[in-house]
């Protein structure tokens, strides 16, 4: 029998919803951080570093590392670890500048 | 302790100022040792943006002094360095020029009045209309009367340029003592100097250079002489880092008129610019406060504020952090430099306030020249380290 | 209360330091702003799951639950009163120091220089979009601003599938997801035990806990140890669970490197000796993440720039000096928490218990004193404790592990490489000259990711001369320049 989170915190969340993720939709729970629901996803990288190119995602988890910087209805510069999606955001892995 | 050493000359400082002072000197055949109680760039060298302008000097010697530097600055940044690459590029130095801002046409009127009596003093300079503005800047704020394009500003990033000319003087024979801290200027019977003491023990040596910056004072009293060197506070933003939007060094015309302010209040208008390294800084602010190091909410505030007003995308950058420095500065806002002939032996190359960054090649030139006897390049009278003892003092804290 | 008046107390941080602090000052009748950037109490010790994730059994993902629902039902009963004002998802990025506007000061307030007394005021971003900022002022301020989990660099330590311990456990308890499915936890700590724990407990598979910490050593620090059987008891139910489920320890062993191409694959794992230094022979566990961790620093941003008073830990993080009260020192100004020396949750709420009584006794003179001895003994207990841990988990010997092309600034991606020429070719002899010649620890996270491998690094390099100083960031988080320019409001009341 597979153990997971939500049913050893016994939750009831609200129905989920989808985020767009780059054009792709992605299964997300309400409260939920878009870290965890990019983790959720099998997600673990969504931000390119500026000098290396290298992919990165969520490190600290706690805000404090902004490795998991992310765009979030256009709003550049948000960190995923802290961010909680709605119903229908739109989330852009890529700055558009 | 017995470490004794010998050499032509000490300068007491391993910021900017003391850098150039060194690599000029060793350049000139001197042997040299450079000590420094902390690690290169560690007062205000590394705690400014690293301005070298023109565009915000009115005609005198301290114009001359950012002339001669502008063009010896040009002359280190296309040294060799290394396979291919130029001191300029290690060092970021950027000719990128300076665009000074008008809000209003009267405001534009003074400062096209004060750019035309910089052209006669040397500065080359054009009076660019509103139109023009966006050409050069395309992000620039849409309500602005006009300004005026100085392309001799430019910029350079301050602590590394401080280590590699350091680097440099090392290359030239200087030796670089960090962590070693200047305790006493020896002087002989006739009142000459000897040498300076340190924690670590003794270098004699022919001449010392003050190069110590907002402690320069303190130096000065080591050898028993008064230089009258003050702290003014200034603080800078970082942000984010960003694709590059800004060109220029970037300014409102009211900061000629702060920096030969005398008064004590708080009068910054921000200089924002783009880095190689992506985050825009935005600078300028200058208080006297001593050395009190708490950030001033509301002086960061303004700072963002002007920063929006010149670029109004600014506005939703985040300032990913805010540095203070020190900058020195001596009662007239000039530096001093030369001997110090109250005590033969001592020279100065401090006090340059905000300007250190752009001012220090030709400091370290004139330095130098004086060091070996040469013809200075540049008359030093209104840098003479004595100048303050029959004058009555101003702005004295 | 209207906005523009100030609170007695301002308190920053709501984890259990933070909540004691500010639900027994207001127990002895001071009014208490308490401002946190999470959604709810408790910090990330006590974080609890998203309300909309409905969670009923929250406490299967904590210790010391009930203790927690106690101070819960307390400080709801003052943010009922109004006596509290919880301010959440209110992150603070300066506090200032103010004359107080009216005459003569308003009583209590704490004239710093010359008659006139001084108010607190902290300014606080709204929410993660940071859209506004609001004034919050106070008379006296208590930092109960918490620690963000330490970190040591190593060959593959940016690729994705890399987190910190606490950040997999933050957004377990938070989001109640888990970060990978096969979780390699590492490095040094209580903290590991109680991750790898509530990761197994999620469904994850736990291959190993690889701790660099030789359990020897624990040996001589019995009479802490002894002194705190709920401590060990604690760690026993952690070590319990790791049993069951089959999940080997192993000390005296670290991560040397992660491998892998677009994330991890597989970790490499080395012994090391007494003083942290690789010995063994290498081997690999494959896994698909690895959390890790080497302890904990304090989040000190806030109380440096009002100046208080920093020292060394055993562990070599920095602490606030405080006294018997919390006080740091500087009028005004109390600390309790991870701030004042990391400790744990429990010394935490002892710590803010009497930080409060100490605020009291300032601000009520006329008050009687009726410190309760518990939270005192407590403290001087948990600290004995605190510090024996801080001995058992040192830092161990990182920087022989490093490739020159190893990242230690993830921001700014500075090599290994950088920082030493920095120092033995450009006159670097400090972090903050490492800072400005190689941009390591100038990026978004202000170096808090790189700041003791950095230290550690000029450490070495130079012998031991570095002079340590605690990191200055006049901002404690990034700030839109638009926000920033704007005159801050107040908080909607």
């Amino acid at each position: 029998m597979t153990r997971t989170p939500r049913d050893l915190a016994g939750a009831r969340p609200g129905p989920a919803f989808t985020v767009r993720v780059d054009g792709r939709e992605v299964d997300a729970l309400p409260g939920q951080t878009l870290a965890a629901v990019l983790w959720a996803d099998g997600t673990t990288a969504w931000r390119t570093t500026r000098v290396g190119g290298r992919p990165r995602g969520a490190f600290c988890g706690i805000g404090s590392c902004f490795d998991c910087l992310i765009t979030v209805n256009g709003v550049r510069d948000l960190r995923a670890c802290l961010v909680r999606p709605e119903p229908g955001d739109v989330v852009s892995t890529r700055d558009d500048d | 302790m017995t470490d004794s050493h010998l050499c032509d000359v000490v300068v007491v400082g391993a910021g900017m100022i003391g850098a150039a002072c060194a690599l000029y000197a060793a350049r000139a055949g001197l042997t040299v040792a450079v000590v420094d109680r902390g690690p290169v760039a560690g007062g205000t060298t590394g705690a400014g943006e690293g301005n070298l302008l023109v565009s915000d000097k009115e005609p005198g010697p301290e114009l001359d002094l950012a002339l001669l530097s502008a063009a010896l600055w040009e002359d280190l940044a296309a040294e060799g360095f290394g396979a291919g690459d130029r001191l300029g590029g290690v060092v970021e130095y950027e000719a990128k020029g300076g665009l000074v801002v008008a809000s209003d046409e009267r405001r534009l009127t003074a400062l096209a009045d004060f750019a035309a009596a910089q052209t006669a003093a040397g500065v080359r300079n054009r009076v660019v209309s509103a139109d023009e503005l966006t050409d050069l800047e395309p992000h620039l704020a849409k309500d602005l009367a006009g300004g005026v394009h100085y392309p001799q500003d430019a910029q350079v990033q301050p602590a590394l340029a401080a280590a590699h000319l350091l680097r440099l003087a090392r290359l030239t024979g200087a030796e670089v003592r960090l962590g070693e801290t200047v305790v006493g200027i020896d002087t002989d019977a006739a009142g000459r100097v000897t040498g300076v003491r340190t924690d670590r023990g003794r270098i004699k040596a022919f001449a010392v250079v003050n190069a110590a910056g907002t402690w320069g004072g303190a130096v000065a009293e080591l050898g028993g002489v008064h230089l009258p060197v003050l702290p003014r506070r200034g603080f800078v933003l970082v942000t984010a880092p960003l694709p590059p939007v800004i060109r220029h060094k970037v300014y409102a015309a009211d900061y000629v008129a702060d920096v030969a302010s005398d008064s004590a209040d708080l009068q910054s208008s921000a200089v924002v610019e783009g880095t190689p390294a992506g985050p825009v800084l935005i600078g300028a602010s200058r208080e006297r406060v001593g050395f009190d190091r708490t950030l001033s909410v509301p002086v960061v505030r303004r700072l963002a504020a002007q920063a929006v007003a010149l670029f109004p995308r600014l506005a939703t950058v985040p300032a990913m952090r805010a540095y203070r420095g020190f900058r020195p500065y001596l009662p007239d806002h000039l530096p001093a430099i030369g001997p110090d002939p109250r005590r033969p032996g001592l020279f100065h190359a401090c006090g340059h306030e905000g300007a250190g960054i752009g001012l220090a090649p030709a400091t370290g030139l004139l330095v130098a020249q004086t060091l070996t006897g040469a013809e200075p390049a540049q008359d030093l009278t209104p840098f003479r380290p004595d100048r303050f003892d029959d004058a009555t003092e101003g702005a004295g804290r | 209360m209207t906005t523009t008046d100030a609170y007695d107390l301002l308190v920053i941080g709501a984890g259990p330091a933070g909540f004691a602090a500010a639900t027994t000052a207001a127990d002895a009748g001071l009014t208490v702003a308490l401002i946190d950037a999470g959604h709810s109490a408790g910090g990330q010790f006590y974080r609890q799951p998203a309300p909309a994730l409905n969670a009923s059994r929250p406490k299967a993902l904590h210790h010391g639950w009930r203790t927690y629902e106690g101070w819960m039902r307390r400080l709801a009963a003052h943010v009922a009163s109004g006596s509290v004002r919880h301010l959440t998802n209110h992150q603070v990025w300066a506090v200032e120091r103010v004359p107080d506007a009216e005459p003569g000061g308003s009583d209590g307030g704490f004239a710093a220089s010359g008659d006139r007394a001084t108010l607190f005021v902290a300014h606080a971003l709204v929410g993660v979009e940071a859209a506004r900022s609001v004034a919050v002022r106070g008379r006296a301020l208590l930092l109960a601003t918490g620690a963000y989990e330490r970190q040591l660099p190593f060959p593959g330590w940016t690729l994705p599938g890399v987190v910190t311990a606490g950040g997999a456990q933050a957004q377990l308890k938070d989001s109640l997801v888990v970060p990978g499915q096969r979780v390699v936890v590492a490095g040094t700590g209580p903290l590991l035990l109680s991750v790898a724990a509530s990761l197994v407990q999620a469904g994850a598979a736990v291959p190993a806990v690889v701790e660099a910490a030789d359990p020897l050593r624990y040996a001589r620090h019995l009479p802490a140890l002894l002194r705190n059987p709920g401590k060990l008891v604690e760690g026993a139910g952690y070590a319990g669970t790791l049993l069951r489920y089959g999940v080997p320890v192993r000390t005296r062993h670290v991560v040397v490197a992660a491998l892998g191409t677009r994330r991890v694959e597989a970790v490499t794992v080395a012994k090391v000796d007494r003083s942290g230094r690789v010995v063994g022979p290498e081997r690999t566990v494959a896994c698909d993440t690895l959390a890790v961790g080497y302890g904990l620093d304090a989040q000190l941003d806030l109380a440096l720039e009002l100046g208080c008073p920093a020292g060394r830990e055993p562990d070599g993080g920095w602490a606030l000096e405080v006294d018997d009260g919390q006080w740091t020192g500087v009028e005004g100004v109390w600390a309790a928490g991870e701030t004042t020396g990391v400790g744990g949750a429990q010394l935490a709420l002892a710590e803010g218990e009497l930080a409060a009584w100490s605020v009291v006794a300032r601000l009520r003179p006329g008050l009687p004193r009726n410190v309760p001895a518990r939270p005192v003994r407590q403290r001087a207990r948990l600290r004995a404790f605190a510090s024996a841990l801080q001995g058992v988990h040192q830092v161990p010997r990182f920087a022989e592990q490093l490739r020159d092309d190893t990242d230690v600034c993830r921001c700014e991606e500075v090599p290994y490489a950088g920082i030493r020429d920095a120092v033995t070719d450009l006159g670097a002899t400090d972090p903050r000259s490492v800072k400005l010649l190689t941009r390591a620890g100038m990026g978004w996270c202000q170096g808090r990711m790189c700041g003791t491998a950095v230290q550690c690094i000029v450490s070495e390099l130079t012998a031991g001369r570095a002079k340590a100083v605690p990191p200055s960031r006049p901002l404690a988080c990034p700030v839109p320049l638009g926000v920033l320019a704007e005159q801050a409001g107040d908080p909607p009341g």
